[in-house]
């Protein structure tokens, strides 16, 4: 594994990430600007393995950039980003970041509208991605158990069959969880999970994304602060592209700081 | 392997395509060889070669609906790359008659009238068939995938990769036009006497021409169709409805795109290399972009993203054309906007998503994208 420091970019990419210090995810220093205009300012986060972390702060606070700067969709202009002990999302793409165990769920749900809901998880599966393997590949029973799996995890085993279109909103949500599933990822980044949905649906997600955790890492993204406080093992509150406070979700809301940014709004 | 054909669609589509060969390989032409030419039947020498030009526009439409119906990416390069195809083969035909033309020269009759002495390089080996048919395929597939390689890996996508392709398409037509770049300037490569030794005048030679080009059709149709029903195809149409997800699933779009731009150019320069042939000509009035955007009209009209209905808009269309312009010759233009604009408002699935919403009101609940498939 020392070995795989040293050669971070290279290193494995079967899903399994070096977490032999607890921490699977390291953002240091960040700094990200567009046109003078600082989204994340020198911001550094750590991520438990296993943990159910929450991101929250106020809009425009850099909660988005941040997923874009650890998916790869932004590079960041200085800082770096490790994956577990050894692989330096710096220096990936997109595609490469998610066979290496990252998985995003966009704020907005992103479904394949025009594919069923088997096809859609199809997609995701953990599997080659390269152009030939599509072309001639067939799915395993055991990838078939999977999808099978998965639509149980979210709930969706009867509309298998229908298009993603004809979803819910918060059906696609948990479509793209269920996606992001296929995956099988190390950490899911999740961008407003709960935007848009019933309370009802809000519970129901509570629910999955608790029973994700532990097996998985899991980092929310969230503007609301009833599902922040049902779900949240550990809190992060960002501010103008820095980190305002952390730690549990009761130490957090009395947090002065944060009291005053969230008032003063 | 037939298993996995024979999966591609259901039976009753299988009987409709297998129907459709037979009349267009086998009828068609015992209407034109067999029967006498006073009987009503007859199929008159010029309908055969119209119908083999609109066989290759059809597999033009073939390819354009692979990278515009499936992933999303509107080229407007196509007539580049059909026009490549065909001066491939032009120059085939040129250089086999060699010795033939008006000056009796061994070099084409424009270089004699350029008083050019000696053939150009580029145009060594194209007296051999083979070598024409490894240019026809390599020059427009080479060509797509280094632009479609720098436009893909610097993100350019929608209106911007289209601008691009126009704009190549147009670049390339300045080249040809151009005298001394040795294509036969404005004029174009014609006058062409024999392909593989056979006369190109004999209407039998025509019929063939009209044959093969039917059944290149038919297997670049169940090739395209394979790929669209495979994983390949799903993840096309993930690139085209939602590129990001496809990205952060961890599929390197990249390849995809590379990988259908180039199928869909080499598609369409062997659809030119099948009309020069029956056509007579090439010049680089093919290479305009009015002529590119037709094709992604034909494909509009027929319907995006089912390939039945982009062979369907090419002949649709055509047809049309070929009348109006007799007919009404000074209003096809505005004929053809019409259509478009017509297609793009009030049948944004074409003529395919018609033919569906009516057999929909008969047997309801089919998804009309699967239409021609449902039992």
């Amino acid at each position: 594994m020392a070995l795989n420091g040293a050669y971070g970019h290279i290193a494995k990419k079967d899903g399994m990430v070096d977490t032999s210090h607890r921490t699977v995810l390291y953002v240091d220093g960040v700094t990200v600007s567009f046109d003078g205009f600082k989204a994340l300012d020198d911001l550094s986060l750590y991520v438990d393995d296993g943990n159910l972390h929450c991101i929250i702060g106020p809009n425009g606070a850099g909660k988005t950039t941040l997923l874009d700067v650890i998916t790869g969709k932004t590079r960041p202009d200085t800082g770096s980003l490790f994956y577990g002990q050894s692989i330096d999302l710096s220096k990936l793409s997109e595609s490469e970041i998610a066979q290496a165990g990252i998985g995003r769920k966009f704020q907005k749900p992103t479904v394949f509208e025009h594919h069923t809901l088997f096809e859609n998880l199809e997609l995701a599966l953990k599997c080659n991605k390269g152009v030939w393997h599509s072309l001639f590949g067939i799915l395993t029973p055991i990838q078939r158990r999977r999808i099978a799996e998965v639509l149980e995890t979210i709930g969706l085993t009867d509309q298998v069959d229908q298009k993603a279109g004809l979803l819910s909103h918060g059906q696609k949500q948990w479509l793209e969880i269920g996606m992001l599933l296929m995956q099988d990822p190390g950490l899911l980044l999740l961008d407003e999970p709960v935007a848009g949905m019933t309370p009802q649906e809000i519970e129901t997600s509570a629910n999955l994304l608790k029973s994700l955790s532990g097996e998985r890492t899991v980092v929310v993204v969230e503007h609301d602060m009833e599902f922040v406080r049902a779900i949240a093992q550990w809190v992060t509150v960002l501010h103008e592209g820095r980190v305002l406070a952390e730690g549990k979700m009761d130490e957090v809301q009395h947090n002065p700081k944060v009291i005053e940014v969230y008032l003063g709004e | 392997m037939l298993s996995q054909l024979a999966r591609l669609h259901t039976r009753r589509a299988w009987i409709y395509i297998l129907s459709l060969t037979i009349l267009a390989v086998l009828v068609i032409p015992v209407l034109n060889r067999a029967v006498p030419k006073d009987s009503v039947f007859y199929l008159p020498d010029y309908l055969i070669s119209l119908c083999g030009k609109f066989l290759c526009y059809a597999l033009v439409a073939l390819a354009m609906d692979m990278i515009w119906g499936f992933s999303g990416i509107l080229s407007l390069g196509q007539g580049v790359f059909f026009s490549l195809g065909g001066y491939a083969m032009g120059m085939h035909l040129m250089r086999v008659m060699a010795g033939e033309g008006v000056y009796r020269s061994q070099l084409p009759d424009f270089m004699v009238f350029l008083d050019w002495k000696e053939l150009p390089w580029y145009w060594l080996g194209f007296n051999h068939f083979w070598f024409t048919v490894l240019i026809i395929i390599l020059v427009p597939g080479l060509l797509a995938l280094i632009i479609g390689f720098f436009a893909f890996r610097s993100r350019i996508k929608g209106v911007y990769f289209s601008i691009i392709t126009q704009a190549m398409t147009f670049a390339l037509m300045l080249f040809f036009f151009r005298n001394e770049t040795g294509f036969g300037g404005n004029n174009g490569l014609t006058d062409f006497k024999r392909i593989l030794g056979f006369s190109l005048q004999e209407p039998a030679v025509k019929v063939g021409l009209y044959i093969i080009s039917a059944l290149v059709l038919l297997i670049s149709y169940l090739l395209c169709r394979y790929i669209t029903m495979s994983k390949l195809g799903r993840v096309l149409a993930g690139i085209r409805d939602a590129e990001s997800r496809i990205m952060f699933s961890g599929y390197n779009t990249l390849h995809y795109k590379l990988f259908v731009f180039t199928l869909a150019a080499v598609l369409s320069g062997v659809a030119g290399a099948l009309y020069v042939p029956q056509v007579g000509i090439i010049n680089p009035s093919e290479m305009q972009p009015a002529n590119s955007i037709e094709m992604a009209i034909w494909v509009a009209v027929g319907g995006r993203g089912t390939l039945v209905g982009a062979v369907i808009g090419a002949g649709l269309v055509n047809a049309a054309k070929s009348w109006f312009t007799v007919a009404f010759p000074n209003l096809w233009l505005y004929f053809l906007g019409v259509m478009f604009i017509g297609t793009t408002l009030f049948l944004p699935r074409g003529v395919v998503g018609l033919a569906a919403i009516l057999a929909k009101k008969k047997l309801t609940g089919r998804d009309s994208l699967q239409m021609i498939d449902s039992e």
